[in-house]
């Protein structure tokens, strides 16, 4: 607790980024943190913001990386458009995050790092905290750097290792704002640095320094409280979507009782599911790193073909790859779940940057006519439950499965109500009983369209499948033009049906009225943010978010119909828009599309509401 | 020799050849060197024992890739270069299948030349039977990654310019555990090849130099053919002397840091003075000198040239996996959702 007495401010939700070179730990300030606000009770989302460069030039705009949390006692859907309190480490940051400060932001900045050289090197003319630009934030001017080494005096630790704890001090200054218990992120530190006592030590001084000199400087004449927000009860974790991806192949591995394999190739901003599976192997879990993309869906095919639930991870450029590949899942009808995690392209594009512009590419991006299920997820936590839809699915009728997230979603984090394994969905793949005499490799369910899963070693079963075009339920290698069209159709058909599986898609908001928002994926948080403040005031407007791209829910075309007009909201030019027209060539399709490599603002998307609702 | 490899079950009935053969047609060429490949694969694996439906036969594309149609087993017909990964992903996933594939030298040295080295370099125990006939057959007639330079194909009318691999010594360079070189003229050479490479825990490669009849007629013939082979082929045995030509009179010697042809009989040189072939030897060297020789200085060598012991990928991740379920507190998914840094609202 505070020494002296400070006023103090309840706020609904309050948007925190640490901002500094990509050597100044940021990204260790903004879990600590984060960690607090969960353990506190907030409900919060984050998003780490780095440089495709491990370590780009010190001290250039190019080479910031950033941490953000935006927490509250309210439901979070955002990682946040502005930013209240900037926790900026050099002049480069400032420079570069000054412009997502809202007016009257908290700024705290590090004095010391504020030299001639940085600031040049950032690209003021001069510097900025003396030539009154900043006059409109609340600044607090810390010679963070100086104090920090200060603090270590005793330890007769090297200048150097001094320095790099500085995090440390600015994240007791926001553990003063915030009104934050320091035994929690002692705690932390205890738990992340155990083999190391000497760091545990020098973050527990430092973090304590920096809470101190909070608690006397002038500067701060409130202390910011968010209060425990109101969850529907349960335990809780924070995770990431990419974390959380990986844990909803792996309970659909167990719950369906079919080994988990993992083929696949580091990607950015995928690779953190490749190594989050290589720490499960207790659970049975087969992770091969491949030589390259093809060969991580090529080995998965393998593993398919041979009874497990294989999986391959990419992103857009792996995705690219994979396509031949994909088109030989299609033919052979095996499971698999394919995950993409989309950044911004095309080619390399933006390895860092999340976008939504892989959509064309999963649903035809292959030779030949190719359906296959795709599914997107929503959020970090939901990343849990759609990849266990997809790997469900995949399984469940023998189709290969994309599963879409972004690098927003894959990177960021929100909090994540633990399910119970017993309380998950059944998966009941369709398995071939030994020496059943009437298995044929194409022979189909008459409901579901969907073949059996012959696995090798089984007694009696012995067949091949294959790249060629088969014949109808014997599966020989077949040219055959008409039995051509029986499996082209067969094989869309059957990932038609899938729509009798799925949930039907739920419109937030009335059923009919002047407006109908159309997300999909990553978009959720802010869109669905836009459109309740929108129905807040009164607007006739609903939102319909897509997890089911491929097959689209049954209900689709009744929901869209509802409404005057339609607004399309994603991330590429207008990958979603399209497919609905093709669908459903509706006259009132509109669209609103952004690729900059960051995710919408709500108020740029208030605007457009506004200006169709007004529209005539 | 019995077998090492105790992973894979064993058929409890004596099998036959008639066990493996497909009702499918066999479409290659009438006199394709593939006919006698199919022959000694159906007379091999009842020879290795294995349950039938343990076999597993995985392919690429070209016309060595429409194996898995021919023998009656599991199996799959990939897509052009990848037969090597779907391999590795099968035998990952069951390491208690006997997995086979059946692949060519552009299949596997052009498109899916990465795959090639690498699940050589894994050591996964896998065994590739790579048809050699130095030409595409299958789209026919274009030149090959084992073409010799110089050689007139549709998409070379002046001669290839391409220096062709040698596939023992790209497969030394991956660290390949085992090697062998068999003519497909040879069907009691071919079994034992593949028997041996069954027995090897290991990525086998055997590499078969087989004669495409339209497009590369007669390719290996200066080596293998009748009138050649005694002159040109010195078919290697484990413990046996390095001896060829019509009476054995012909041997290799290591002089210096090269192999050098001898005569027996001449210039002082005895019987005892030949190189005994070591194809166990975990060192590569000599298998390496032994992979590149060829007329007219030297015979081409064939049989099992390597045939080392090493630790395999598959019994790797056994391994790694029976440690983490005997040492991880996470035992199952409950575990794992609930471990770490999680918290209670009520």
């Amino acid at each position: 607790m505070p020494k002296t007495k400070r006023q103090i401010v309840e706020k609904e939700s309050v948007v925190v980024k640490f901002v500094g070179d990509s050597g100044d730990g940021m990204q260790l300030s903004g879990s600590v943190f984060s960690d607090s606000a969960a353990l506190a009770g907030n409900d919060l989302a984050t998003f780490p913001d780095f440089p495709a460069e491990i370590r780009a030039p010190q001290n250039t705009v190019a080479g910031v990386s950033g941490f953000q949390v935006h927490m509250g006692s309210e439901k979070i859907f955002t990682t946040g458009d502005m930013v209240d309190v900037l926790v900026s480490m050099n002049p480069a940051s400032l420079k570069s995050n000054l412009k997502w400060a809202k007016k009257g932001a908290t700024i705290l900045v590090d004095t010391d790092a504020f030299d001639e050289k940085s600031i040049e090197k950032a690209g003021y003319k001069q510097n900025p905290l003396s030539d009154h630009s900043l006059e409109s934030y609340n600044m607090i001017k810390a010679p963070i750097t100086t104090m920090t080494k200060e603090s270590l005096k005793d330890l007769g630790i090297d200048n150097k290792t001094a320095e790099r704890s500085k995090n440390m001090f600015s994240l007791g200054i926001l553990y003063f704002i915030f009104n934050r218990d320091l035994k929690m992120a002692f705690n932390y530190f205890e738990e992340r640095f155990k083999k190391n006592p000497k760091v545990v030590e020098i973050n527990k001084i430092v973090i304590q320094a920096g809470y101190n000199y909070a608690d006397t400087v002038e500067a701060l004449e409130s202390v910011i409280q968010v209060g425990a927000a109101k969850m529907p009860k349960g335990r809780y974790r924070n995770i990431t979507g990419n974390v959380a991806t990986a844990w909803g192949l792996l309970a659909a591995s167990e719950k369906s009782g079919r080994p988990l394999f993992l083929g696949s190739y580091p990607i950015t901003p995928a690779t953190e599911i490749l190594m989050e599976l290589a720490k499960h192997k207790s659970l049975g879990a087969k992770v091969f790193q491949a030589e390259d993309e093809i060969a991580g869906i090529c080995s998965a095919i393998g593993a398919s073909y041979t009874g497990s639930l294989a999986c391959t991870t990419t992103s857009g450029p792996g995705l690219s790859l994979k396509s031949e590949a994909i088109g030989l899942a299609v033919m052979t009808e095996l499971p698999m779940v394919i995950v993409d995690v989309q950044r911004g392209g095309p080619s390399t594009g933006l390895p860092t940057k999340s976008e939504q512009s892989d959509l064309l590419q999963a649903l035809f991006g292959r030779n030949g006519d190719g359906p296959v299920i795709i599914i997107a997820a929503s959020t970090a936590d939901n990343c849990f439950n759609y990849a266990y839809m997809a790997a469900k699915l995949s399984m469940e009728h023998m189709t290969p499965a994309i599963l879409m997230t972004d690098g927003y979603l894959g990177f960021g984090s929100a909090l994540f109500r633990i399910p119970k394994m017993a309380d998950m969905p059944p998966i009941n793949p369709p398995i071939a009983k030994a020496n059943d005499k009437d298995y044929k490799p194409y022979k189909r369910n008459a409901v579901t369209l969907v073949r059996q899963w012959a696995i090798p070693g089984t007694d009696g079963l012995r067949h091949r499948i294959g790249g060629l075009e088969k014949e109808n339920i014997t599966g020989v290698v077949s040219m055959d033009p008409m039995n051509h069209q029986i499996m082209v159709d067969l094989r869309a058909a059957k990932v038609e049906k899938i729509a009798d599986f799925i949930p039907e898609q739920d419109i937030d908001g009335n059923k009919k009225g002047d407006l109908l928002v159309v997300s999909w994926g990553g978009t959720f948080g802010a869109v669905h943010s836009a459109v309740k403040k929108a129905q807040a005031e009164g607007k006739s407007i609903s939102h319909a978010h897509f997890h089911y791209i491929s097959p689209l829910p049954k209900n689709t075309e009744k929901v869209l119909k509802g409404f005057k007009k339609i607004l399309v909201c994603e991330l590429n030019s207008g990958q979603f828009v399209n497919y609905l027209k093709m669908k459903f060539p509706l006259p009132n399709f509109h669209q609103f599309n952004k690729v900059q490599g960051l995710p919408f603002m709500i108020n740029e998307l208030t605007d457009k509401f506004n200006q169709l609702l007004e529209e005539k | 020799m019995d077998f090492v490899n105790t992973t894979i079950e064993r058929s409890t009935v004596q099998l036959s050849k008639a066990d493996f053969e497909s009702d499918q047609m066999v479409k290659w060429c009438p006199g394709c060197g593939a006919h006698a490949i199919l022959a000694a694969v159906e007379r091999v694996f009842p020879k290795i024992g294995y349950r039938k439906e343990n076999f597993c036969m995985i392919s690429g594309i070209g016309c060595s890739s429409r194996f898995p149609y021919y023998v009656n087993t599991y199996g799959i017909h990939g897509i052009h270069g990848r037969a090597a990964a779907i391999s590795t992903g099968v035998k990952i996933a069951n390491p208690k299948l006997s997995v086979w594939m059946a692949t060519g030298d552009g299949d596997s040295l052009a498109i899916g030349g990465n795959h090639f080295i690498h699940v050589i370099r894994r050591n996964v125990d896998i065994n590739i039977l790579l048809f050699n006939n130095q030409i595409y057959g299958l789209t026919k007639g274009q030149y090959s990654p084992t073409t010799p330079m110089g050689k007139v194909t549709k998409t070379s009318p002046q001669g290839t310019i391409e220096h062709p691999f040698n596939v023992g010594e790209l497969v030394m360079g991956a660290q390949g555990t085992f090697y062998a070189r068999v003519p497909d003229n040879n069907i009691t050479m071919m079994t034992e090849a593949m028997f041996e490479a069954a027995k090897h825990d290991g990525t086998s490669i055997i590499e078969i130099m087989q004669n495409c009849i339209i497009f590369a007629d007669k390719a290996h013939n200066d080596v293998i053919g009748k009138e050649h082979k005694d002159d040109n082929m010195l078919i290697v045995k484990n413990g046996q002397p390095m001896t060829w030509g019509k009476n054995n009179e012909k041997g290799l010697i290591l002089k210096d840091t090269m192999l050098e042809v001898v005569e027996i009989g001449k210039n002082d040189v005895t019987a005892d003075d030949i190189l005994i072939h070591d194809a166990y030897n975990q060192d590569p060297g000599i298998h390496l000198m032994l992979a590149k020789l060829a007329p007219p200085h030297f015979p081409m060598v064939f049989g099992v040239i390597r045939s080392a012991m090493f630790p395999t990928y598959d019994d790797m991740v056994e391994e790694q996996i029976k440690y983490a379920k005997e040492t991880s507190p996470i035992k199952n998914v409950d575990d794992l959702l609930n471990s770490g840094d999680v918290w209670d609202i009520k």
